[in-house]
């Protein structure tokens, strides 16, 4: 059967069995392949959407379960967080291999609309599900800071 | 395990090609320079001799290596693979800085298929591939006459197109002009342009008209698509009427499927297909998830009377016996060590045990095989090693080599796990398309589980140190004795690059240790041990360098002489490693004094051609080390981007360490017990440091960055907590060693 899933602010009819996981819907049914596989029982934030605005490892989250939440990818963020963060991304060279910066920016944002002046503590916090084998860590850690100065401006 | 793997036939018509070069001493200078690039980083010196020899640019550029467009598009084509280290980056800098294009019109594309324009130049141009931190070496000439001669052709187009001598048109931002006002874009010129003749030996600018080369505020070209989710990798690709496949791999390795049962797999709705390949069984479906669940419900029968049913540990008590004998064979000798060592003042021994480490990049592994309806096989993934890929391809799928068609995809990392002798999934993927005759496009789509458990580990290693100081302290007898796993053991490179019973990616790192001993032997034992092992980023130096800088440190307390001091005496004949470790020292203050509970330690080591330092500041707390600062100098030869460097050796640095402190990758009677990054546990945020990084000037040709930010790092962490806690670890991880 299909399900009606709130994708990027759109209503998507996803028909795939019920207890797939979201993660593989919207990669493989809606087509939206920002969202990233890494480990698949939420070790790794590759998978990090947003559930009614709450950072969400789609690998978790059942299609059957995600009926009736607005969910946002990567693809679909938007606002002057997430743009900011963005652009900073780009200037301060932070992705290497690029597969975790989904995850990271999804998290990154979320992080920023609850706490806008992160400590360093703040952003291990909300981050430390986010792995990165390159291991840029420290430019995210700076890019965040940096987005969050920029919002305040 | 590898040894028992029969190599597929086009290994042998590539070592085949190998034999047939010109001569055998080219083929040798060859081979050598592949030990250096693709495992070891052997003196890129040497190797950039071999590139002196080959043509840089031979062909038509612009259909070779530079594709211009009517749609004033330029898209190189890089031979060189990125797995995120950013040489399609590197590469780019070095087309635009001599084709003098604008960044807003530069792409760059996987090339793959044609070894006269793509080998890889430090591997004698024998092989298209990517590994030894060898990319920027290969392609400095390369990419750079390239440039120079598209810009020559586009030139020479404009010029017959105006009707005015060539010298009098200026080429800048991707813009042809002439004083009298006439303009033209690239794309205006790029038809008329391939017709040119290319220049043979275009003139390259001078090091003082570099604009792009050595840039402080160039930032990387690919990153808008890495932040909004439309960078393709290899999991991205979708064809029409693809298929996904999973495959059930044997529990232990070495074992083989004996039956099976696909009743309940084909049960699941959305599986097509259950195929036996050479490696396992796979399960075909028309979505990943599909694929999975039909894989839970597959019955398998293992015939595991070949398998490997040993833990690790066991392996490793092996090894620490094995350790205290003599070895079997020898990397470097010269003077009497054993001599010496028996008349020495004052000697000391220590020994040191290395895990295995898997990759575990973030991507899990994967690729996808095509059969055209021409018959032409495409297949799609992270070729770090294209040429071998192409023939694994085309003898698997029963063609000609050149009816196979590689996309080269970036990958989400890789650090080395991408380039596998026998293709790995790379094979899985046209073998499960063909089982399936071709009738659909098929994705190979490995789990986390399968890729921690799907071997290539970094060996285990033991190494054993004896040493001996004089009455003034002064190091006289070194005893080096390494054992473990080889990586090139049963593999196609072997018989041309283990010599003497010598894998050089085993001892890199040590038999070329740079400290003046007059007594000194370096040995190694090779085991046989049915764990398959690979290239992991910094290959042999992710042990040695640890081994040999933590045992330094130690002969340095033993002495009564400060680390730092300790080493530069005995560095006379390194000018370059002198400069890193000052420029470290001072750049961290080592001679300054610390805060109460603060200790440094640091560490100097080369790899792949490049020189790095690490001083590291850290505080004990409830017996765990805290890292308070990290300080890193690198001499890399001539900096092409300088902000790549920086990211490198801080990503290189921060994977070092992860490793040291957490990582491990343990058998239990031959099963892998770390399936997933729950038990497997790379460095996370919250433990990264940010590490200071100085490059150290040079005008010499490019060395690598990919891996020569990782080795130092561990044993400068190691000598901090010495300096701490007076305990030397000498088990890794030292998470475990310390018990936190």
């Amino acid at each position: 059967m299909a399900y009606q899933i709130r994708l990027n602010g759109e209503t998507r009819a996803l028909d795939v069995a019920g207890d797939t996981p979201l993660l593989w819907a919207i990669r493989e049914t809606a087509g939206l392949t920002g969202t990233k596989f890494g480990c698949g029982i939420a070790q790794c934030g590759a998978c990090t959407v947003h559930a009614d605005g709450a950072p969400t490892r789609s690998c978790q989250m059942t299609v059957a379960d995600a009926e009736g939440v607005e969910i946002t990818t990567i693809e679909g963020v938007s606002g002057p967080i997430a743009e900011t963060l963005a652009q900073v991304w780009a200037e301060m060279d932070v992705p290497q291999c690029g597969y975790c910066q989904s995850g990271q920016l999804m998290a990154a944002v979320a992080l920023l609309a609850e706490s806008p002046t992160p400590s360093d503590a703040d952003i291990d916090a909300a981050l430390w599900g986010n792995l990165c084998r390159c291991a840029t860590y420290q430019r995210i850690r700076a890019g965040v800071h940096e987005a969050a100065r920029r919002l305040e401006a | 395990m590898l040894a028992k793997m029969d190599p597929p036939k086009g290994l042998a018509a590539l070592e085949a090609a190998w034999d047939a070069r010109p001569t055998r001493r080219t083929f040798l200078i060859g081979a050598a320079a592949a030990a250096g690039g693709l495992v070891v980083g052997l003196r890129p010196l040497d190797a950039a001799r071999a590139s002196e020899t080959a043509a840089a640019s031979p062909a038509n550029p612009l259909i070779g290596y530079i594709r211009i467009t009517p749609d004033n598009r330029v898209t190189v084509l890089s031979s060189q693979f990125d797995m995120g280290q950013g040489v399609y980056h590197g590469i780019a800098t070095l087309v635009v800085e001599e084709l003098e294009a604008d960044w807003s019109q530069v792409d760059v594309q996987g090339a793959a298929g044609d070894v006269t324009l793509y080998g890889n130049i430090l591997w004698g141009g024998t092989a298209q591939g990517t590994g030894g931190s060898t990319s920027m070496a290969t392609s400095w000439e390369r990419y750079r006459k390239a440039g120079a001669a598209a810009r020559a052709m586009l030139v020479a187009a404009a010029a017959e197109a105006w009707d005015v001598p060539g010298d009098q048109i200026s080429v800048a931002a991707g813009v042809l002009s002439h004083p009298d006002g006439r303009r033209a874009s690239f794309g205006d010129m790029a038809g008329r342009a391939a017709e040119m003749a290319p220049p043979q030996d275009p003139p390259l600018k001078a090091r003082g008209q570099w604009s792009q080369i050595g840039n402080e505020a160039l930032r990387r070209f690919d990153s808008a698509g890495k932040t909004n989710g439309s960078h393709r990798f290899t999991i991205d690709v979708a064809l029409p009427g693809m298929l996904t496949a999973v495959v059930a791999h044997p529990p232990r390795f070495g074992a083989r499927v004996a039956s099976f049962d696909a009743g309940g797999a084909l049960a699941v709705k959305g599986v097509t297909d259950v195929v036996q390949i050479p490696r396992g069984v796979a399960v075909v479906a028309e979505s990943t998830w599909a694929a999975l669940k039909g894989r839970e419900a597959l019955s398998v029968a293992w015939d595991e009377s070949e398998a490997e049913t040993r833990g690790s540990r066991e392996i490793l008590d092996t090894y620490h016996r094995l350790a205290s004998e003599p070895p079997k064979a020898i990397a470097r000798a010269e003077g009497d060590a054993a001599g010496a060592l028996a008349s020495s003042a004052q000697t000391l021994e220590a020994s040191y045990e290395f895990p295995y480490l898997a990759h575990a990049a973030l991507e899990p592994m994967n690729a996808i095989a095509a059969m055209s309806e021409a018959g032409e096989l495409e297949v799609w993934g992270g070729h770090q090693i294209p040429t071998l890929y192409q023939y694994i391809a085309a003898q698997i799928a029963e063609l000609p080599p050149e009816r196979v068609r590689l996309h080269v995809m970036t990958t989400g990392g890789s650090f080395g796990r991408r380039a596998v002798a026998d293709g790995d999934v790379v094979a899985e993927a046209v073998a499960v398309a063909k089982a399936i005759g071709w009738r659909a496009p098929v994705k190979v789509q490995w789990t986390r589980e399968d890729d921690m458990a799907g071997g290539r580990y970094r060996p285990a290693y033991v190494h054993r140190l004896r040493a001996g100081l004089d009455e003034e302290g002064n190091l006289v007898a070194w005893e080096n004795h390494i054992v473990g796993q080889s990586i090139l053991a049963g593999t196609p490179f072997e018989a041309a690059m283990v010599q003497n019973g010598i894998d050089y990616t085993s001892v890199e790192g040590a038999s070329n240790l740079p400290y003046a001993v007059p007594n000194l032997s370096v040995g190694l034992t090779s085991t046989d041990v049915g764990v398959p092992v690979l290239w992991w980023r910094a290959v042999g130096s992710t042990h040695t360098a640890f081994a040999v800088e933590a045992f330094i440190d130690e002969l340095a307390a033993a002495a009564g002489k400060d680390p730092y001091a300790f080493r530069m005496a005995m560095l006379a004949d390194h000018p370059r490693h002198r400069a890193v470790l000052q420029t470290a020292a001072e750049k961290a203050g080592w001679a300054e004094p610390l805060p109460e509970g603060r200790h440094r330690g640091l560490a100097l080591h080369e790899s792949f051609g490049s020189v790095v330092a690490h001083v590291v500041e850290l505080a004990m707390e409830g017996g765990a080390p805290v890292i308070h600062r990290v300080v890193a100098a690198v001499e890399c030869g001539t900096v092409v981007n300088p902000d790549v460097v920086r990211a490198q050796i801080e990503g290189g640095t921060a994977f070092g360490l992860g490793a040291i402190m957490a990582e491990e990758l343990t058998l239990e009677a031959g099963r892998v017990q770390e399936t997933n990054y729950d038990a497997y546990t790379p460095l996370r945020i919250d433990q990264a440091p940010a590490v200071e990084v100085h490059i150290v000037p040079s005008d010499a040709r490019p060395s690598g960055v990919g891996e020569p930010g990782l080795p130092s790092i561990g044993p400068a962490v190691a000598n901090a907590i010495a300096a701490a806690t007076g305990r030397r670890v000498r088990q890794l991880p030292i998470r475990k060693a310390l018990d936190v």
